[in-house]
Formats: C-alpha cells, sequence, structure tokens
C-alpha cells in the first residue's frame, strides 16, 4: 500500500536522521530528559498534595456549641438552615445528654463526675458536628453558623488548616507553572535540532521539491525525527517515576516526613503518569518539529 | 496541440525587476525549443514559471492544460510529477548511488521497489548509463552526472523536460554527447524539451526551433534558428 510505504519510509528517515546528527539530538533528548524527570516530580507532588489535601479535608470539622437554654425545636431549625448551605457534607446533632453520655463513656473519672447530673444541671450543650466539602470554604460557613439564633459559639480550625491547603495550592500552582516554562524551552530546543536538520538536508529537500513530492511528504520525516527525540527523551523519566517511586514508597514506608502525610501508594497510577511522559514528550517534539518545518521549510 | 501557453505574461519581482513584459508563446507537443538570451532578459524567469518556481504576476502560463498562476501550494507537486527538469548543476545526492538517485522521485511517491527497479533501469539505458548503477555521482565524469539527471528527469516518463542551461558546465564534446542524449529523447518518446541556453555552436548545429528573448519581451522566435552575428551570449 502506497500510504504505508511513504510513512514507513518517513519513520524510517526519521529515526536515522535522530542519529545522524547525534549531537544535537542528544542536546535535545537531554533537555527532554530533564524537563520530563522534573514535569514527573511535578506530578507525583500534585497527586501526593491533592490526596492529602482530600484527607485532610474529609477530617475537617466544625463543631456548633448551642446556647444553653435552646431547646430540640430549635435544633431542628438550626439543621436545616445548616443542611442548606452549598459547603456543608454532612451535620449530626448530639444533644447535652447524648455528649455527657459519650464522655462518660470515654473514662471512669468521667462518669464518676458526669454520673450525678440530671437535665437541669447538665452544664454540656447540645452540639452539632458538621463536615464540610471544601476545606478553602471552612471559615466562611463557620462565620455564616455562628451568626444564626440560639448559636453560642463556633469551634474550628481557626483559619491554619486553611492557611495549609491554600499554601498547597500556591505550591501546586507554581509547580504548573515551572512545567510549562520548561515544557516550552525544551520545544524551542527541538525545534532548533530539527532546523539545523532542515539546513543540512536542503539539497535533498530542493531535489525532492522539484521532483513532485508532496509538502506532506516531505514534512513527514521532520515531524517524526521530533516525535522519535521526545520518545527517547521520556525513556529515563518513565524508569525514574515507576522504579524511584516505588523505591521511595518502600523505603519512607508510605509516609513523608512524619505520620501525618499518607503517600499516595504506587499502584497503577506511576504507570498512568509514565503514559503521561511519554504522551509529553511525542507531544512537545511534534510541535517542536512542526514549528520548524513550518518556518524553515520552504515548499 | 499546444502543449505550453503563455499569454501576455508579465512577471516583475518585488524589488521592482521586471523579467517578463507581455510575453506570448506557444509551444507544441514534442517540439524541442531553445531559449536563448542575454543574461538578464528573463530566460530563466520563463522555465521557472513553466515549473510553478514564480508564479507571473499577470497573465497566463498554461502548461498540460494546467494554469500554473491559479495553482495552489500544495497541488504544485501534482505538476512537477508531469515534468522532468535537468539542471545546470545537476543536483544530484553524493551520498546515493546512481540507481538511487535516478530512483529519487519514484520512491519519493511511495511507488513499490519491483515497480521502482525496472523504471531506473530503463531511464539509464536511455541516457547509455545502464552499467554505472551501483556508482556514487563523484566516480562520474561531468557528462556522465549530467545524463545521471536527464535519466532522473525521465524516470516518470514525462510529457516535457525543461532543461536550465545542462550544458553550462560542460566541455563542447561532452555537451555534444548531452545533447544527443537530448535529442533522441525528443526523437525518440516525443518528448517535448524547452531548453535555456548560451551555447551557439549547440543552437547553430541542432537546427531547432528558437526563441530570443530581450528585455522580457520575444525578440525572435524561428522555426530553425541560429544564433545572429550580433547577439550576445
Amino acid at each position: 500500500m502506497k500510504p504505508f510505504r511513504i510513512l514507513f519510509r518517513s519513520i524510517n528517515d526519521g529515526l536515522r536522521s535522530v542519529f545522524r546528527n547525534f549531537s544535537l539530538s542528544t542536546a535535545s533528548i537531554l533537555c527532554t530528559t530533564i524537563t520530563l524527570i522534573l514535569v514527573s516530580l511535578a506530578i507525583l507532588v500534585s497527586i501526593n498534595v491533592n490526596s492529602f489535601t482530600k484527607d485532610l479535608e474529609h477530617d475537617l470539622t466544625i463543631v456548633v456549641f448551642m446556647d444553653r437554654d435552646s431547646t430540640d425545636e430549635d435544633a431542628e431549625v438550626i439543621q436545616r438552615k445548616i443542611e442548606s448551605l452549598s459547603n456543608v457534607d454532612s451535620v449530626e446533632y448530639a444533644s447535652k445528654e447524648v455528649v455527657k453520655a459519650e464522655m462518660m463513656g470515654e473514662s471512669d473519672t468521667f462518669s464518676a463526675i458526669m454520673g450525678s447530673w440530671n437535665a437541669d444541671t447538665n452544664p454540656l450543650q447540645n452540639e452539632f458536628t458538621i463536615k464540610v466539602k471544601e476545606a478553602e470554604g471552612l471559615n466562611k460557613t463557620a462565620k455564616e453558623i455562628e451568626k444564626y439564633d440560639k448559636v453560642d459559639s463556633v469551634q474550628y480550625g481557626e483559619g491554619m488548616v486553611e492557611k495549609m491547603v491554600s499554601l498547597f495550592g500556591v505550591i501546586q500552582k507554581s509547580t504548573i507553572v515551572i512545567v510549562v516554562a520548561l515544557v516550552v524551552v525544551t520545544a524551542f530546543l527541538i525545534s532548533n535540532t530539527i532546523k539545523i536538520t532542515i539546513f543540512s538536508r536542503r539539497n535533498e529537500i530542493e531535489i525532492m521539491r522539484l521532483v513532485g513530492t508532496s509538502n506532506f511528504v516531505i514534512r513527514l520525516p521532520f515531524l517524526f525525527e521530533g516525535f522519535f527525540l521526545g520518545i527517547i527523551g521520556s525513556i529515563i523519566p518513565i524508569l525514574i517515576t515507576i522504579y524511584g517511586y516505588m523505591f521511595a514508597y518502600d523505603k519512607l514506608g508510605g509516609y513523608l516526613f512524619s505520620n501525618i502525610i499518607r503517600m499516595v501508594k504506587p499502584t497503577s497510577f506511576v504507570f498512568t503518569v509514565a503514559l503521561v511522559l511519554l504522551a509529553i514528550g511525542a507531544i512537545v517534539g511534534m510541535f517542536g518539529s512542526f514549528r520548524s518545518v513550518r518556518k524553515h521549510l520552504k515548499i | 496541440m499546444k502543449f505550453i501557453k503563455i499569454q501576455d505574461c508579465y512577471k516583475v519581482y518585488k524589488n521592482g525587476v521586471t523579467a517578463t513584459a507581455g510575453l506570448n508563446l506557444e509551444i507544441s507537443k514534442g517540439e524541442f525549443v531553445f531559449i536563448i538570451g542575454a543574461t538578464g532578459c528573463g530566460k530563466s524567469t520563463l522555465i521557472k514559471m513553466l515549473y510553478r518556481e514564480e508564479k507571473p504576476t499577470k497573465g497566463k502560463v498554461i502548461v498540460g492544460g494546467i494554469d500554473v498562476a491559479k495553482l495552489r501550494n500544495g497541488k504544485v507537486y501534482k505538476l512537477r510529477r508531469k515534468l522532468g527538469i535537468v539542471f545546470q548543476d545537476f543536483k544530484l545526492l553524493p551520498k546515493l548511488t546512481v540507481f538511487e538517485n535516478v530512483a529519487f522521485p519514484l520512491n519519493s511517491m511511495g511507488l513499490k521497489k519491483s515497480d521502482i527497479k525496472p523504471r531506473v533501469l530503463k531511464a539509464l539505458e536511455l541516457v547509455g548509463l545502464k552499467e554505472k548503477v551501483r556508482s556514487y555521482p563523484n566516480e562520474l565524469s561531468a557528462g556522465m552526472q549530467q545524463r545521471v539527471c536527464i535519466a532522473r528527469a525521465m524516470v516518470n516518463s514525462p510529457k516535457l523536460l525543461i532543461c536550465d542551461e545542462p550544458t553550462g558546465n560542460l566541455d563542447p564534446e561532452t555537451s555534444k554527447e548531452v545533447m544527443d542524449v537530448l535529442d533522441s529523447i525528443n526523437k525518440e518518446l516525443g518528448t517535448t524539451i524547452v531548453m535555456v541556453t548560451h551555447d551557439k555552436d549547440i543552437v547553430n548545429r541542432m537546427k531547432k526551433r528558437v526563441i530570443l528573448l530581450d528585455n522580457g519581451i520575444l525578440a525572435s522566435d524561428e522555426l530553425k534558428g541560429k544564433y545572429k552575428a550580433h547577439e550576445t551570449v
């Protein structure tokens, strides 16, 4: 089949060209490798920070203490109001009797002291335990609830958790910016390599044009060359991602810095990251060569 | 039947230089035409328009039924597959053998190897270089290299062969060899040949149609033309 023959020839030419301009190809491949290692690190950090933030968000609660004179009817009204808030995931009500019973069950000392309290002398307050959907809206939700009638006070992370979560957000965003910048630099470097290939093969290109080779067929080998530069450049980052992360996970026992930050298990996700790296390598390579082909390949 | 029609053709370059100024010309199928004239008279521009390396600024250039001016960049290859072009500097690829050089257009068109081989050998036979298939261009004389170039131009069996000073780099004896090849291609295969040349002897000896250009216009057009004494070369 004619199209397959042209495709095969272009692949062959592209691959041959990678090795023909070895020093230039090596520079492009190294740049791609370094970029993709950083991309891989950024993705791995991002996935772990994301998972940690989710864990944190999952544990985030607002405790709402009601006025001492509030009744069960008041509680029902407030519960409905809380449930209607968009950031609220779940609401659990505990009357002061339930809280007392829970605390008495926790230790004998509590049990001894609280045992003498009856419904009128129980100094505890009726309370709601609220789980929120997103940590970033925690402060706003708590402040909103605090305004309700019959609500005495509200307790939550008091901004610490939010700050941590937003810091993670900043880290993620800056990583993305750095990675995008590196990807652009790599694309330019590959583009430059292709430019030199085009220059070194200008006679061949001129003859191809004059003997009636279609533009597409002239361009195809250069696109494959960029593709191969990107693919070859992604090999080491892929190995580092798969084996490096597994190694780090085993060495650190699945936790980072302390037992609070749990690492994401290196199951199928490292292979997904590896595929992403391969795709980035290929796309950046082809984009770089496409840029050069458009700019420098006069047809 | 007219294979090439040039009607009121103007070509003005961006720098203001006028290469052709209202040129009218017709070339029939199977003709052998010399285009002569002083340097800068528009000869090269004229043949560049034939293979759409240049586009006319105004007027029409029709080659084998294709209006060159209207041809989009992406479709130029279709025109060029119908033509063969022979250059003064041969434009052979030094790292490829004679066979590979001649096979180059067919390879880049994606033809099967089994189809390429007989066509390449036939083209090489036409120029008398069948025994040199494995040689590299630098192992051949200039005349042989030009014959390889002709074989490459003929491998696709074009209807028109455009020759841009093919004997410009050759001595008189070798030039004669090359011209004999071109003449036999014209006579035996009926290929139309348009050749730009400065070589007085060749033009005078071959007695073919001679078109003289002067400052971008047709100065004379003779069926069995010759260089005149006053004409510059």
